[in-house]
């Protein structure tokens, strides 16, 4: 069992003749993710490593029965992109592009509370089921089928904590990079509640960072709904107030809001215990399990 | 407001958002741009005085730090214009001064325009506390400032803007003008990509005018390549940290800290763990450098560049956890910048794993640098070195 992807998931992937979105297209077929359809304007027509490529996502999903979209589109048209999947009813859009323009972003946030489909990203690293299907640019290599739930913001600390875990004989049902943007389709509380929701998912490792309130929402949504046992690491304890470490949304505001402190306490009053290391979550999933 | 101002805009000088918003009809005071005596006299002149000598420097607390004075005669301008051309305002060299005619006001009014980032919308916002940090006021007494969620997709209705204006409790005789400008406002939030515009304070004279004191207009960096007349803007607002500028040229996410060991990594999130892996284990950072996605060689090398650059650093930590990235390019990034020197300016541990990192290792010329296989001895190794280094 997995959440939101799996082997029968059928993917097209809008921008899939740009340079990232045919290297990872190759990358995603080659773990075995169904990539049905590419979607270009303009390109319609032709092939990409045997994909069809379609001219809009409509007509991906008519002809392919596509069901879900990766979006590899620059910034300046990727909120059109995200827009064009959202309208369209797939269930799932996962969008890698970083830095599209956050009014952009509000326009999106705001369809939407409009349609059912589920938005990934943007700015994130995608969304993997180990040994079925994987939607983005996660190295599917470190990933192994197991019963760890991953949800994080960041990519590169997934794969560090994927890693620790992989070493260690422990594998994940899915892992979920959420994407470091201040304003993000699917959150903590949406990931922790599919992962709850699935009966495979034993335990469940969440990876915050500084910036914005969110980890303190989760924190709250665990005490109140989540019966799995869940490991906590919060990124950026020594980045100073006023900052931004990266990530658009990781940064601690001058009036002190959005500081590591208050998310590892929120996390611990839940009962979540937090790891210093990656190598202490590993240890204590270790020990839950 | 503190909600979002960050490093992720392009903040406008406020001669430049001034004539932002007087083009666009918000009534601002008389004033003129000096960069030396001569000139502030002249402006001072044409204006008439009373004038404010303001510096044109981005730090907050201008006023408290020196950086304004409000001025009645010719002598006052010279000794104001001598004392704060050249002055160091909080790090930052003051090479300019707006002068301004001096509003006689009778009350001063917040207006300011962002984005709610908790609630993915933009927020209006008034306040009858003008005039002083409004940062302090939203700690202090968070009902004094009003406020109302914009829908994006239709933008603020008239309704709205006065809604806002009426809560905060604004004086019937201005609320009118008031909500016009706080309109005008949200109109070029929207147009010029802006993350915050604001106005404080937003003068009220004696007879019952609004006059914009101050303006401040920042820019969604993500969203210039649409902004080009503000983009040429930012070339003349540039400034900051010396390290921190090469940065900006290198294309690296980076900000300096003030400790000793030095810190390259690929990701946002990892590199913050690194971080905190260094104080964890009893060292102190010297920087937060990111990288990025997919980084070939040559950014490599420039990554070593900035962090050898600062003088406070003693040893390096190399933290690659490859996705997009890939070891042999980060391996042979490694290898070209310490090939260039004769000896080692500092000692550098390298931690490679993730894409091509048995490929990185074979090429990566051990004789430079120490390698470990984890996270946590990497850290650890560069933590010593940056002891060895200071003793």
């Amino acid at each position: 069992m997995s959440v939101l992807v799996d082997e029968d998931t059928r993917v097209v992937v809008q921008g899939i003749t740009g340079g990232e979105g045919k290297f990872h297209a190759g990358q995603m077929m080659g773990y075995g993710t169904n990539v049905v359809a590419g979607a270009v304007p303009g390109k319609g027509g032709q092939e990409v490593d045997g994909v069809p490529v379609y001219d809009t996502v409509d007509q991906a999903v008519r002809e392919e029965d596509a069901d879900a979209s990766v979006i590899f589109v620059p910034p300046a048209f990727a909120g059109d992109a995200i827009f064009e999947a959202l309208d369209t009813d797939l269930d799932l859009a996962v969008a890698i592009t970083e830095g599209i323009p956050t009014q952009d972003m509000a326009r999106v946030n705001k369809r939407l509370t409009e349609t059912d489909t589920r938005l990934l990203g943007p700015n994130c690293p995608g969304i993997i089921t180990p040994g079925e299907s994987k939607l983005g640019i996660l190295p599917g290599n470190i990933f192994a089928p197991g019963d760890v739930g991953l949800v994080s913001r960041s990519g590169t600390l997934t794969y560090q904590v994927v890693d620790s875990l992989t070493n260690r004989g422990i594998g994940q049902t899915t892992a979920i990079g959420i994407g470091g943007d201040p304003i993000i389709g699917t959150d903590f509380v949406d990931a922790l509640a599919a992962f709850e929701d699935d009966p495979d998912t034993e335990a469940i490792v969440m990876c915050g960072e500084i910036g914005g309130e969110d980890e303190e929402e989760a924190a709250q949504y665990i005490a109140d709904h989540v019966d799995t046992p869940v490991v906590g690491f919060i990124a950026g304890r020594t980045a100073p107030p006023g900052k931004r470490m990266g990530h658009a949304g990781a940064i601690v505001s001058g009036s002190g809001t959005g500081t590591a402190e208050s998310k590892i306490d929120a996390l611990n009053d839940a009962g979540v215990p937090v790891g210093d290391t990656p190598e202490e979550v590993a240890d204590s999933v270790e020990s839950i399990l | 407001m503190a909600e979002v101002s960050d490093e992720f805009t392009m903040k406008l000088h406020e001669y430049q958002a001034k004539q932002v918003f007087a083009d666009a009809g918000i009534p601002t005071p008389d004033s003129a741009l000096a960069s030396d005596v001569d000139g502030v006299l002249e402006a001072a002149a044409d204006i008439g005085y009373p004038v404010a000598i303001k510096a044109q420097v981005q730090v907050g607390g201008r006023g408290k730090a020196g950086g304004i004075e409000l001025v009645e005669s010719d002598e006052e301008a010279r000794e104001a214009a001598e004392r704060i051309i050249g002055m160091d305002l909080k790090g930052i060299r003051v090479e300019r001064v707006l002068v301004e005619e001096a509003v006689d006001f009778t009350n001063e009014l917040y207006v300011g325009v962002t984005m709610d980032r908790g609630e993915g919308k933009p927020v209006a916002m008034v306040s009858t506390k003008g005039g002083v940090n409004i940062e302090e006021v939203a700690e202090e007494d968070p009902d004094a400032i009003a406020r109302e969620h914009i829908d994006p997709s239709f933008g603020m209705q008239p309704y709205q803007a006065r809604k806002v204006v009426f809560d905060a409790g604004v004086d019937r005789a201005v609320a009118t003008d008031v909500a016009g400008v706080l309109s005008t406002l949200y109109d070029l939030w929207t147009s010029k990509d802006g993350s915050d515009a604001e106005i404080n304070p937003l003068m009220v004279t004696a007879d019952d005018e609004v006059v914009a004191a101050d303006a401040v207009m920042n820019i969604d960096e993500d969203a210039l390549f649409r902004q080009p007349e503000i983009a040429e803007m930012g070339e003349e607002a540039a400034g900051g940290d010396e390290l921190e500028q090469k940065a900006d040229e290198y294309g690296f996410d980076y900000v300096r800290l003030d400790g000793s060991v030095g810190i390259i990594g690929n990701g946002a999130g990892l590199v913050m763990t690194t971080l905190d892996l260094v104080d964890y284990y009893g060292g102190s950072p010297a920087n937060f450098l990111d990288v990025g996605g997919g980084a070939k060689a040559e950014r490599i090398t420039n990554a070593l560049d900035m962090v050898f650059s600062d003088d406070n650093v003693d040893s390096v930590v190399f933290n690659i956890f490859g996705g997009i990235t890939r070891g042999d390019e980060v391996a042979k990034g490694i290898n070209e910048a310490l090939e260039a020197f004769d000896e080692i300016p500092k000692p550098v541990v390298v931690r490679l794993a993730g894409t091509n990192w048995e490929e990185g290792m074979e090429i990566l010329n051990e004789d430079l640098v120490t390698v470990e296989q984890t996270l946590e001895d990497a850290v650890q190794r560069s933590v010593e070195y940056a002891e060895e280094g200071e003793a």
